[in-house]
């Protein structure tokens, strides 16, 4: 029977964490993106959908390095506005969830859009007709209506957060019990002698959180079929 | 309502130019599908903008392309009716009916909940979700939301065409009540002439993206005898007794037999111009159950046949002869006659 160290169970904490805040951070973001792609037609809509996407096609790793370059104390926004404010994101746990976010944001997005494209034209129209506004007809219409692909799309990416690696160690490094989560904890203890019990032990704490997950995920999605 | 539209909008290749200035409370809009009807629905509600153009409604602009101005459908208090209910579905039957009513101005709010639930009759349908209704059901609650939001306009765009035939006229009849206890103006579109007579006083035609004309809902009727439609006449009966398996109606001060096993307190029935047969003289027996002495009041040409306008009592008949018949019957202005109309050729329309 392994037993886990304070590391490892530092590492088991911080891979929820950082994808519990990344998918939180992300709802809001995915949201009105999804809004936008869905209900509106504007310049630069055809640019919004590949930026957003383009994290689904590269290498975690090429999505790590640009966010480097951008964040890190030389690139444009660690230099301008992170430096002044006196803030250092590279190399903490803040920097993972930043990596997490945008490598699991398209898939977010995805999930709320699909959802979003069911919901009838028609019902906006009758809010706004009723003398609801575009944002009253927005947080009371298309928001509840919308829950399902939020829920999905958030289960989503909490599983993907969860696995995330490539973007990570290159923007948070692999600290332990700092920003060492799970997949780099097992990637530490395969690519060292002997750890092979231990990284077999971590997988199935990764799969574990992972079925657990997927459970969650069907018994939200029948009872709110049966609700329907 | 004092509405006065001047607007153009093209769509793909259809194009609509539609120029008008309607006055009253119960018009309507008829045309064929596909003829820019919904389109110019959704332009005076807010939903679409103009190309170009110009609406008000009583002295209120609400869109002027000269002006840079729109004026928001949820700033425009005009409310909409759908072909289809599109009820919130996340959203119970009361919750529905409200959420107009809370985003109305309170110095406007007229209408409220209890009275509409009063004079609709969907008390029971409260807390139900809006899963739980029959379409007729939904139909009802849409149109109550849209009342309940206090509009100084109702545009309704076909409310009834997914409605089933057996229910469209009790529909009808709660749409005609309602406004009228409430003091709404409405604007009725359909393709139905039926419907529309029922519904309207007044009505525009749009043909191909453009209005052909303004008459009464009941000189369209006839206009429309010239071709092959021929013409109904709706006759609203009250209070049947059942006598040897008929309904018999008080109608115009005499007795009306109609072969329905209708029990309802008041039915709508259509009656073909071409199922009243006339008489120059009483005949002596005949099997049809239902015979009148009528004046004639007017005669006007169909095309192939002519249209005989009779009065019957207190009411007015429209048959519909050919042309030998009317000379054979020496037809004109002022003659007496007789009308006689089968039990059978009664329809309800509910």
């Amino acid at each position: 029977m392994p037993v886990f160290s304070h590391s490892d169970y530092l590492a088991i904490l911080l891979s929820v964490r950082v994808a519990v805040v990344a998918t939180l951070l992300s709802l809001p973001f995915g949201f009105a993106v999804a809004y936008l792609m869905t209900y509106k037609r504007f310049r630069g809509r055809v640019a919004l959908d590949v930026i957003v996407n383009l994290p689904l096609t590269l290498p975690p790793v090429v999505i790590g390095y640009l966010l480097l370059l951008l964040l890190g104390q030389s690139g444009w926004i660690g230099k301008w506005v992170l430096q002044p404010m006196g803030i250092k994101l590279i190399f903490t746990w803040k920097a993972a969830v930043i990596a997490t976010s945008v490598v699991g944001f398209p898939l977010m997005v995805r999930s709320i859009r699909t959802g979003m494209e069911t919901i009838d034209e028609r019902l906006v129209q009758a809010s706004r007709t009723l003398g609801a506004g575009w944002f009253d007809t927005i947080m009371n219409v298309i928001l509840p209506l919308s829950v399902r692909g939020l829920i999905a799309g958030s289960i989503l990416m909490f599983a993907r957060g969860l696995g995330e690696f490539g973007a990570t160690i290159i923007v948070a490094g692999n600290i332990p019990g700092v920003t060492q989560t799970i997949p780099l904890a097992i990637y530490e203890y395969v690519s060292s002698p002997r750890g092979d019990v231990m990284a077999m032990a971590l997988c199935l704490v990764s799969i574990t959180i992972s079925v657990v997950m997927l459970i969650f995920h069907e018994w939200l999605s029948r009872r709110m079929t049966r609700a329907d | 309502m004092n509405l006065t539209v001047k607007v153009q909008k093209k769509l793909g290749t259809f194009y609509l130019d539609a120029d008008f200035a309607i006055q009253g409370d119960r018009f309507g809009v008829f045309g064929p599908s596909g003829g820019g009807k919904s389109t110019l629905v959704s332009l005076i509600a807010g939903l679409r903008y103009p190309d170009r153009g110009f609406i008000s409604l009583d002295g209120e602009t609400l869109f002027d392309s000269s002006r840079k101005l729109h004026i928001p459908p949820e700033h425009r208090r005009i409310g909409m009716v759908f072909q289809r209910p599109h009820l919130f579905p996340h959203l119970n039957v009361r919750n529905n009916l409200l959420y107009g009513y809370k985003r109305c101005d309170p110095r406007y709010r007229n209408v409220t909940l209890d009275k509409l639930v009063n004079v609709m009759q969907i008390g029971h349908l409260l807390d139900r979700g809006v899963r739980y209704l029959s379409g007729g059901e939904r139909q009802r609650v849409a149109i109550g939301r849209a009342i309940l939001s206090n509009p100084r306009l109702l545009l309704m765009d076909e409310p009834l065409s997914a409605v089933d035939d057996s229910l469209k006229f009790q529909i009808i009849s709660y749409l005609k009540d309602t406004c009228a206890i409430f003091e709404i103006p409405y604007l009725f579109i359909s393709h139905a002439l039926v419907e529309m007579r029922v519904m309207t006083n007044q009505v525009i035609t749009v043909v191909d993206g453009r209005v052909t004309g303004q008459v009464t809902a009941e000189g369209l009727a006839r206009d429309r005898m010239k071709g092959t439609i021929g013409y109904m006449n709706l006759l609203r009966l009250t209070n049947p007794r059942r006598i040897n398996g008929l309904s018999v109606y008080r109608w115009g001060g005499q007795e009306l037999f109609v072969s329905s096993d209708s029990s309802l307190p008041e039915t709508l029935f259509e009656l073909s111009s071409t199922d009243i047969i006339l008489f120059k003289r009483h005949p002596e027996a005949i099997s049809a159950r239902n015979l009148f002495e009528v004046t004639v009041t007017s005669v006007f040409d169909t095309g192939v046949r002519l249209g005989v306008e009779l009065k019957c009592g207190s009411e007015v008949l429209i048959a519909e002869i050919s042309k030998e018949a009317a000379n054979e019957l020496e037809i004109k202005e002022g003659a007496q006659i007789y009308a006689a109309v089968k039990a059978v050729a009664f329809k309800s329309l509910g």
